[in-house]
This record gives structure tokens, sequence and C-alpha cells, in this order.
């Protein structure tokens, strides 16, 4: 299936259950399986996580995975090898969620046409906003992967409108200040900040940060065209769950009826 | 025109280096910084303000000492020393806290959180703050804390909140990642007083300006003392304010060579010491693109070095551009060295210098017999080193 259509039929057909891995915690082996484990309980956008070692925008949980998947020797290789086995055994979209230095160093010219064809459909670079993208971008459109932005509670209008000219597939909404992390319950502006951003965007939105359970994502869905969940999983990884419990945790997470 | 004759960025880069590398979360208070700083620096009011507050509370102009017995010893030619040490707190720290905290408080903020290595941006800070009546959280290593516990301290005795920061090397660079974690999440009333000429513009830029009344007076004084400019300047470079702080009185001066000496550790292999210049590889840390330590993976390495200020693997992206077009020159020079520059300034001046300005001077008796015994050299004497004797002591460098 085309990229970019692979994210646009997720949206066609319904909402967006995203959920985010950091690939190597746990060796290679083990994040193929939480992948399936994840796409199994419902999971049907997966964003892959590059380990950094300096992970500014992550909270404890994010940190410490990315700080054993290095330990683990984790590299990009690494990295697209995992997405092209995940991509034989799944057709739903699969996003590259990475700082700017990994992909940096990585960068030759024929990096983003590996990144292609190791099945992946977008890419999100937490530290890479719209000034400074415009390279990145180039390369992503030309292949057909989704460039992905964040928008933030601090998103000045102008600027929402002018990320979504740019972006492609769906803009990510960290709905609240600060890192990564779980928390009990979603900001009080949630809905407002929304409807604001539907009155001046045009493509689907995911919200992030901080959803925990299966309430606030059934919240997140009232206003919304998908979550995600991250640190949850994050966190059930770290303390060693098995691929059925984690397929459970997905399924139990998930508010949108089959 | 000759684009190095300032410190200014254009759009904030310095050639191909700086930028704002930063999540989206971080746009919005950086942007307002950017307008705050824009407004400020052509602000004659702010000026005055700043300049009053070095003058009668940073105890501004610090003096050009000539070192004659420092430089027999040496067999050097005429040897000057910028004295950073004499300011307020013991480091030109005070230089750029003050400028950033009275900043802060014309944008309104009511906390101020920063990062510290050697501990001397902290207490430069914690002063600052305690000065005007600011509260502020100082992000700091854990082994950082360990081994520059008398700032510590210090800063504690100023009101200041010390934060260990126990993750990633618990050195600099987590402190930094630790603030800007802070500060995601607290910039609605919080301003991050970032301490080196680092970072996303328009740190670079604005920290590199409150630092260049070092270059300013030091011209001056040169001038004053010896009715000509100096031959050469020799400053330590670990993010490299106080370097770009006294170079940027002579970047207009092509007949002035510029060297920053950065920490050469004990060994050459990456991990070993936090010489930016010896891997040349280029990269993105702490929202700034310029010459890091990193491995192929893009993975930010670990540092060494004795100086806890020169431990850090991202160099100021004025640096980065400087070397390109080889306006300044970057050797590294090792912690023994250092030491041992320390030890000899302190036995033939009475200075004790801090361990990271001791990296300029060591860098300096390696080339001074080479050197036309006419010269006239400046050491920028960036701090001083009561903050190093604990390291000192476990070294058994002194019992």
């Amino acid at each position: 299936m085309n990229k970019a259509k692979r994210i646009d039929s997720i949206f066609k057909h319904g909402k967006a259950y995203v959920g985010y891995l950091t690939a190597g915690d746990g060796g290679m082996q083990q994040s193929l399986n939480a992948a399936l484990a994840l796409i199994k309980g419902g999971v049907n956008i997966l964003e892959i996580g590059v380990p950094f070692s300096d992970p500014i925008a992550d909270g404890p949980v994010i940190q410490r995975a990315a700080t054993r998947a290095l330990a683990n020797g984790t590299t990009m290789r690494d990295i697209l090898k995992l997405t092209t086995a995940i991509r034989k055994q799944s057709d739903i979209p699969l996003v590259l969620f990475s700082y700017y230095n990994p992909i940096l160093a990585n960068i030759n010219p024929s990096f983003f046409d590996k990144v292609r064809d190791a099945g992946i459909d977008g890419i999100l670079l937490v530290d890479c906003p719209l000034e400074e993208s415009e390279e990145f971008h180039k390369q992503c459109i030309m292949r057909d992967i989704a460039p992905i932005y964040v928008l933030t509670p601090a998103t000045s209008i102008d600027r929402m409108q002018l990320i979504n000219e740019k972006a492609q597939g769906f803009l990510y909404y960290a709905c609240r200040k600060g890192t990564t992390g779980m928390k009990n319950e979603l900001p009080a502006d949630l809905a407002e900040k929304i409807q604001l951003i539907k009155a001046n965007t045009t493509l689907p939105l995911v919200v992030g940060f901080g959803i925990s359970n299966r309430e606030m994502a059934a919240d997140v869905l009232k206003y919304a065209d998908g979550f995600v969940i991250g640190s949850r999983f994050v966190k059930a990884i770290e303390d060693g769950v098995s691929s059925d419990n984690l397929c459970a945790l997905a399924q139990a997470l998930n508010p949108i009826g089959n | 025109m000759n684009e190095h004759i300032t410190t200014e960025s254009n759009n904030g880069r310095y050639g191909e280096y700086g930028g704002m590398f930063i999540p989206e979360l971080l746009i919005a208070p950086i942007q307002a910084l950017t307008d705050a700083w824009n407004k400020a620096k052509h602000d004659k009011n702010f000026e005055i303000m700043y300049k009053q507050k070095l003058a009668n509370y940073a105890g501004r102009p610090t003096p050009l000492t000539e070192v004659t017995r420092f430089a027999n010893t040496i067999r050097g030619p005429r040897i000057f020393l910028k004295r950073e040490d004499l300011l307020h707190t013991g480091a030109h720290k005070l230089n750029n806290a003050l400028g950033q905290c009275l900043l802060a408080q014309r944008m309104g903020k009511t906390r101020i959180i920063a990062e510290t290595g050697a501990g001397q941006h902290g207490v430069a800070t914690a002063a600052a703050c305690a000065h005007l009546g600011i509260p502020c959280v100082i992000y700091m290593g854990s082994t950082d804390m360990e081994r520059q516990a008398p700032n510590v301290a210090r800063m504690r005795l100023m009101g200041a909140e010390v934060v260990p920061v126990n993750h990633g090397t618990a050195t600099l660079k987590d402190a930094v990642n630790e603030a800007l974690r802070d500060w995601s999440e607290s910039f609605d009333n919080t301003h991050y007083c970032l301490g080196s000429a680092l970072g996303p513009h328009p740190f670079p830029e604005m920290v590199a300006h409150f630092q260049s009344v070092i270059g300013t007076e030091c011209k001056e004084q040169c001038q004053t003392q010896n009715g000509s400019a100096p031959d050469l300047v020799i400053a330590c470079v670990g993010g490299g304010s106080n370097a770009i702080g006294i170079f940027s009185g002579f970047l207009d001066n092509p007949k002035v060579k510029l060297i920053g000496v950065e920490a050469g550790g004990h060994g050459m292999k990456l991990g070993e010491h936090a010489a930016r210049f010896r891997a040349k590889s280029r990269g993105v840390l702490h929202g700034c693109f310029t010459y890091i330590l990193q491995n192929e993976e893009g993975q930010i390495a670990t540092t060494a070095s004795i100086s806890a200020g020169l431990d850090y693997p991202a160099i100021g992206p004025q640096h980065a551009d400087l070397y390109d077009t080889h306006r300044a020159e970057y050797v590294a020079v090792s912690d023994d060295e250092a030491i041992h520059a320390l030890q000899l300034l302190a036995k033939t001046e009475g200075i004790i210098c801090a361990l990271e300005s001791a990296h300029a001077l060591a860098y300096l008796i390696k080339i001074a017999p080479s050197l036309d015994k006419k010269q006239i050299i400046i050491v920028n004497l960036s701090g001083r080193g009561d903050k190093d004797l604990p390291q000192l002591m476990q070294q058994k460098v002194i019992e």
C-alpha cells in the first residue's frame, strides 16, 4: 500500500490507537515481540522510538528505556531491521520517533531510501521544529514518508496553521507541558484546546503525553481522532511483561469498540 | 564586510552552526526570550542598569595583571592575566548571570533555573538571584557536586535550591538535560539562565554579549598599559563563554591571534577527554548544531576532565565557526598539564586559579619558549581555584 495512504486509511475508517515502544529495550527480539503484541492488542499505528543518550523531552520511564536500549548496543540498522520484520507481519502504519542527532549521524544519500524500504510511513523528529526541518522535510516528501509534527498547549494559532500546511499524515498534540510520562488525569483545558486546533487545522489529530488509562483515552476520543499510549507500555516492558500480557494490556486500555 | 567582527548571529546562525533544535514545546518560550532579548539589547536603560550592577555589585572592571615571575619561570614573553578570578563569586560567570537575571526580571519571570558544572555558574546565578530577590533552582550532576563541594555549600548559603542529577554521566550535560525538562514545564513563570554560549538561539548570542565586557575592558587595558594590542589571547573552552567573551574584543583585529584550549583529559580515546575538535565530528546537542563528541550512531559520548567546567561534549557555535574559518585556533592540554600550571602560577605569583583557567596557562607554558620575547600575551584567568582544593587534595597535589 502507498505509504501516506496507510496512515490516511486509519483515519478514514475510524480512530487511531497509537502505541509507542523504545526500540531495543530488552533486545531487538523483545521489541519485535512487543510490537506484534501491541498490534494484536488493537494498536493501529505504531511509533518506534529511536533511543537517544540525551532525551530532553522524555520523563524517567522513557529515559530509562533509552539507557537500556543503548546499553544493548541498539543501532539505526537494528531499528530498520525491526521495522522491516514488523512490516512483514502487519500492514499498520509505522512511525519512526527520534531525536535529531541519531538521524543526522546516519544521514547519507541512501538513508531515507532505506527508511522507506524498511516499511516506515512517517517520521517525527522530537527536536527538529519547522524552523530547522527543511532538508529533512524534503527528503521525506520525496519518498512519500509523512513528516509528522507536534502541537502543544503553547502553540500559537498562526503556527498551528503553518504546521498543518507542512505536515502530512496526522498532527500530534502533546497535550501538556513538561515531559513524557504517565499522569492520572487529562489537562483541564483539553477540550477547549482541541476545539481551537480543530478550528485551525485540517489533518487528523492524535493526542498524547500522559495518557495512561482507558477512561482518559475514551475522553480524548470524544474530541480527537486518536490517542497515544507510550510510557504505560514502556513501563510494562521494563517490568518484564509477557507478550500475552502486553497484548491484554493494550486491549484493556482500548476504548475503541471492535 | 568581515563577518567575524561581532558576536551577533545571522538569524541564530554562526556560519553553519547554531540554530534552535528544540522540542515544539520550547518554541514559545524561546520566541518570547528572543523577542525580549532583541528589545533589551538595544535599550539604553537596560544597558545602564546592567553596567551599574557590573560596577557596583560584581566589581568590574577586573584588573589586567602582568605576571613577570611566572613569565620568567617559563621563559616566555610578556604575560598578562585578565583577572576574572577577582570578579564577585570568583569567575566570569557573574557577567552573564546578572545580565540574564535582569532580563528575566524585565520579562516578569518569578523563578530562575540554571545548570552548573564546576558550580561557578550556579554560584553566580544564586548570587544574582539573591541580590535581585528571585527564587532559584540549580541543577548539578551528582559527580560534580562531589568534586566541587565548596560551591554547593555556597549556593545553598545564598538560598538556592541545588538539585542533584543522578542519571546519564551525572555531569554538566545531564544537568542541562534536567534544566531543559524543568523549563518545558515551568516556562510561564521561569527563566532558564543558561550558563555558557551554548544551546538554542538566542542563548549563544546573549551569553556572548554579556561576556563581551571582558574583551572590551581587556582591549582598553592592554592599550593603556602597553600602547598596543596583544599578539595573542588564550582562553580555556568548555562551552566557550569566557573565551568568546575575551575574543570578542579582538575579533576585528586580525593581527591578534586567538587560541582556545580544550580539556585533553587523561587520554586520546573517546570518553577520555572533552576536546571536541580532536574528533571533528558535528551534530546537534542541546538545541545547537556544532562540533560534538559522539559515537558513529549519534549517541553523545561521555567526556572526562579534571575540570568540571570543561567537561562537556559540545562547543559553543561561535567557536565552531571561528574554527572553520581559521580565525581562532583550538588545542587541548591534559589534566596533568593543567594541574602543573595551576601549581606554577600559585607559587610564582600568589594566584590560585581554577582548573579550567589552568588549561589556558598550561598551553602557554608549552609554547612560551618558542615565542618572541617582545610579544604580549593575554590569558583569560576565568576563575579562581578555591573550589578545586578538595579535588587537588584527592589527587594528592596538596596534602
